[in-house]
């Protein structure tokens, strides 16, 4: 379990190399609604990527190099945020072993797996959010990242944001905790299984008669969405299940950027 | 979906042409629905068995605990199990490779000139290709186990370690029976065919010389040989013939008697979902004077087969916790979408990902530890905590590293290095280059965001079923700058 | 070297230096595996064994032939295999033959007569050392008066439990009874009647043993009511 703190004054946003440059509406929509709850975000330019497409593709030498240039982004003791469970599951979980032998780096990598926080949990854990829903009746299908329910432990987090919003309703999708297929280089090592996994996830989302999906994780947002996005291309539709990051859709359900 | 392209079927290399085994079935919309189907049959069922969150976390902490202690004392078990086991008059034998194991079997065989034997379901006799071994040497090598004889009886290897005949329907099985069995016409009622099963392999226990087994937990204190199942057929093969001959890998061992009930109740509960099995047999010794059943002779053939080399390292030493229940294949996505076959490994699912490596080699088996997303629902399940996807990782880096070694670190992994690729590798760097200089990822991704009019349209695997990855005009960091 | 040396110097060679501590088993039970009484065990005994197909008879000590005659005449059996040299045994081959029931007995190496054990035996009774209350199960340790194929080839399996004789759990029995001091050639737990499902998930009884499994559980006379 998290350790639980203190309202913050301030909190570092660790974006991720995906939002940053495919998913940058995300980014500013959660540093939004971090503002808006009084917290002061700081966003440290050099920040990168958290090594964990290296990591877990089997190259620790060069997903080591790249975290290692993240831990002295963070000299403050605020809470880091991530808008992604699985690239905070990298810095939380994976950081401390992969620099265990290194005696200069391994504090730092500690340091910062304990300040760690996914978006969602410390919405929910740390500012108790729970602004009013101002939009009108929607019906939502949430996504969790396989990362952020199991290596984090976050999947209440993102389903008790959406179920305070009073007139958004949930929808289940079958197989909710199944894998979406992406797995980062897994969708393009094996294409023929992420294919089918990415296939039936959008089925099973779909079946739900859902508005739109929303997820925490822009990873399986861009196999998720994309995916779709094909099969309309491939029938010559409009766009049949749109989604995005769950922070902009809290953020336009509570009162948009002001 | 079992075809394999060489003679020799220990030494082919099952990442040849595994993409296509697994399009092939991806394809079937027929094979897709009956392994999700099964799979989640399986899966609730399991589920079912563990109501409580508490007692299922804290037993499989006892589990893992369990495997652990035995496993950290693993030589001296072994040494304790052969003096209790030869005290009790069960000859023990070792071996080190799957072509060993075949010569003392056959060789016990031979010595008793015999020619009839029934077998029950033993993964490590699949291994060794066991029933290979023996046709060659003329001698008859009948499964018994309902799955294992269907699977037999096609010609085919078992695609699960639980069920072994899962990729089959029943109409598929009742028109083998009624090729293959004798005097048999079609029916797919099950209840009529496990009793033409039943029939025919009640005369093979009846007339066979020899009966082999597996052993799920091998008891040194006492010299215990215990099997798990439901069918009677291991009793049968155990109890019928006068010679029994059970084959185990090494790291099956616990110390202690007491070590078995929570590891027992967790194999079945996590397989297939029962509170137990219909038998539980407990052998510790042949027939002794003035007993009227059981064996004249028993013998032990313990298996090394490349356990040894994961033992050799702390962390790989874990998938030898393995109690083989095949609850991380039955919540496997993978394995749910491609089935048993398509792996190309005895041991299919994750586990056979995490220990096929260090029975074949990582030459042949470095493409396996792709076929993984990392979801964690293998370690999630998995009865004695083996974290299997930190494994794979692992494994991964052992496949891909420049071989002979990485870092300087001398590997524990036979053929290291066997999915090396100059390219992947500076690919790699060239990634790590750029993001670890963030004035370089920040040049870089500016670009990216400035000419993504020319993202190219085809990008390899991704593009095959999802629209193109083309960055957003622009980075977040730029509309950060526009904020303020 | 023999491979015996070489797989025992491997593993030594690369064994951690210390032993991971020793699980302590008991505690895990005594925390989540309440004691009960004698009743509530019989009563979740003999709800499991049913759920597994296992048909039960509360019997007493003047009834339970009768039962078991009951039992074997329902279903045209006319012959049973018994162990001589047993109470139970030798309490069926006194009462049963004359009611119509043939008794044979397992007097001789099964080498003698194994064909007549697979193709002429319909229907055995036996024994039960104890039985285990949460899983439903039946404690057999066959010998030489009751050998093992006794509860195996027949494909109806009689077994009379003394019902004070039940464990709540398999720990419990094997901690309670020394098991680890000795344990007999041949040690079963029985959790039901053969079966299988290995044909399209679907459960059939009946795989290679018995197809039905019978049990007489007796109680003391004012109980069995």
């Amino acid at each position: 379990m998290l350790p639980s703190v203190a309202r913050p004054t301030d909190v570092y946003f660790f974006a991720t190399c995906v939002v940053d440059q495919f998913f940058p509406t995300a980014g500013i929509d959660a540093i939004t609604l971090l503002e808006r709850q009084g917290i002061r975000v700081h966003f440290p330019e050099d920040q990168t990527c958290c090594g964990q497409p290296a990591y877990s593709s089997g190259f620790p030498d060069e997903a080591r190099k790249v975290a290692a240039r993240q831990l002295t982004l963070f000299p403050n003791d605020w809470p880091i945020v991530v808008p992604s469970g699985s690239c905070a599951g990298m810095m939380k979980h994976h950081y401390p072993t992969l620099f265990a032998d290194d005696p200069v780096r391994k504090p730092l990598a500690e340091s910062l797996s304990s300040r760690v926080w996914e978006l969602t949990r410390f919405l929910v854990d740390v500012l108790a959010f729970s602004p009013e829903d101002c939009g009108t009746d929607c019906t939502v299908v949430l996504h969790t990242s396989c990362s952020a329910r199991r290596e984090m432990g976050v999947h209440l987090s993102g389903r008790q944001l959406l179920g305070g919003l009073r007139h958004v309703t949930v929808a289940q999708q079958d197989h909710e905790s199944e894998c979406c297929g992406f797995g980062g280089t897994f969708s393009v090592k094996q294409p023929e299984i992420s294919a089918a996994m990415v296939e039936d996830k959008v089925k099973a989302l779909k079946a739900t008669g859902a508005e739109r999906v929303v997820s925490a994780d822009c990873g399986c947002l861009l196999n998720i969405l994309g995916h779709a996005a094909w099969q309309d291309e491939q029938a010559g539709r409009p766009p049949s299940l749109p989604g995005e990051h769950i922070a902009s859709f809290l953020l336009r359900r509570t009162g948009g950027a002001q | 979906m079992s075809e394999q392209t060489t003679e020799h079927p220990l030494h082919f290399r099952p990442d040849e042409a595994f993409r296509a085994r697994a399009k092939a079935v991806v394809d079937s919309p027929f094979l897709r629905q009956s392994f999700r189907g099964a799979m989640d049959f399986l899966m609730s069922k399991r589920a079912a068995q563990f109501p409580d969150a508490d007692e299922l976390e804290t037993l499989r902490s006892l589990g893992e605990q369990i495997r652990q202690y035995n496993l950290s004392r693993l030589p001296d078990l072994l040494l304790q199990l052969e003096t209790r086991l030869t005290a009790n008059g069960v000859k023990v034998h070792w071996a080190e490779t799957p072509d060993d194991a075949n010569a003392i079997i056959l060789g016990i065989i031979q010595g008793h000139g015999a020619t009839k034997m029934v077998k029950g379901k033993s993964m490590v006799s699949e291994e060794i290709e066991l029933n290979h071994a023996a046709e060659a040497a003329g001698i008859e090598a009948l499964e018994s186990d309902m799955g294992e004889y269907i699977v037999q009886l096609a010609g085919e290897k078992p695609s699960h370690i639980i069920m072994p005949a899962i990729h089959k329907t029943k109409e598929e099985i009742a028109r083998l029976f009624a090729e293959k069995v004798p005097g048999v016409d079609y029916t797919d009622n099950v209840d009529a065919l496990i009793q033409i099963g039943r029939n025919v392999l009640r005369r093979k226990f009846l007339e066979a010389e020899i009966g082999l087994s597996g052993v799920n937990f091998a008891v040194a204190e006492t010299g215990t040989l215990c099997l798990v199942e439901n069918e009677g057929n291991g009793r049968m093969c155990t109890t019928a013939p006068g010679i029994h001959i059970a084959i185990t890998g090494i790291e099956k061992i616990v110390e202690k008697l007491e070590h078995v009930p929570p590891l027992y109740s967790l194999l079945t509960r996590s397989a297939t979902g029962q509170n137990i099995s219909t038998y539980f047999n407990m052998i510790s010794s042949p027939r002794k004077p003035g007993e009227k059943d059981g064996p004249e002779e028993v013998h032990l053939v313990l298996l090394d087969n490349g356990r040894s080399q994961a033992y050799a390292d702390e962390q790989l030493r874990k998938t030898l916790q393995c109690i083989r229940c095949g609850a991380c294949m039955n919540h496997c996505p993978v394995y749910t979408r491609i089935g048993g076959h398509a792996y190309g490994t005895t041991y299919p699912g994750p586990i056979g990902k995490i220990i096929s490596p260090h029975m074949l080699g990582l030459d042949g088996t470095s493409g396996l530890v792709t076929a993984s997303s990392l979801c964690g629902a293998c370690g999630e399940v998995c009865p004695v905590k083996i974290p299997i996807p930190e494994l794979l990782i692992r494994l991964r880096s052992e496949a891909f590293a420049e071989p002979p070694g990485h870092a300087g670190k001398p590997s524990a992994m036979r053929d290291q290095g066997a999915g090396y690729s100059p390219l992947q590798a500076a690919i790699w760097r060239g990634w790590a280059a750029v993001y670890s200089t963030p004035a370089l990822y920040r040049a870089v991704s500016w670009l990216g965001s400035r000419l993504r009019a020319l993202t190219p349209r085809r990008q390899g695997g991704w593009t095959s079923v999802r629209t193109p990855l083309q960055p957003a005009p622009q980075r977040l960091r730029d509309l950060m700058k526009q904020r303020h | 070297m023999s491979a015996r040396d070489r797989i025992l110097a491997k593993l030594r060679r690369n064994a951690p230096s210390t032993a991971t501590p020793l699980p302590d088993v008991g505690a895990w039970f005594a925390d989540h595996r309440p004691v009960e009484t004698a009743a509530d065990k019989a009563a979740r005994f003999r709800h499991f064994i049913e759920l597994a197909h296992a048909e039960v008879h509360p019997v007493d000590a003047d009834n339970w032939l009768d039962t078991l005659h009951g039992v074997l005449k329902a279903r045209g059996i006319d012959k049973l295999l018994v162990a001589e040299d047993t109470a139970h045994g030798d309490a069926a081959l006194d009462a049963l033959p004359p009611r119509g029931i043939e008794c044979s007995v397992y007097d001789m190496a099964i080498e003698a007569w194994k064909t007549e054990m697979f193709t002429a035996t319909p229907a055995s009774l036996t024994g039960a050392r104890a039985a285990i209350a949460e899983t439903g199960t039946l404690i057999l340790w066959p010998d030489q008066h009751e050998p093992r194929l006794m509860s195996l080839v027949p494909p109806v399996h009689v077994v009379l439990l003394d019902a004070t004789k039940i464990y709540n759990t398999f720990f419990e029995a094997m901690s309670h009874e020394g098991w680890k001091d000795g344990l007999p050639t041949n040690a079963l737990l029985i959790s039901g009647p053969s079966k299988t499902a290995d044909i399209q998930q679907t459960l059939a009884y009946g795989a290679h043993g018995p197809k039905e499994l019978i049990v007489l559980m007796l109680t003391a006379k004012e109980d069995a009511q």
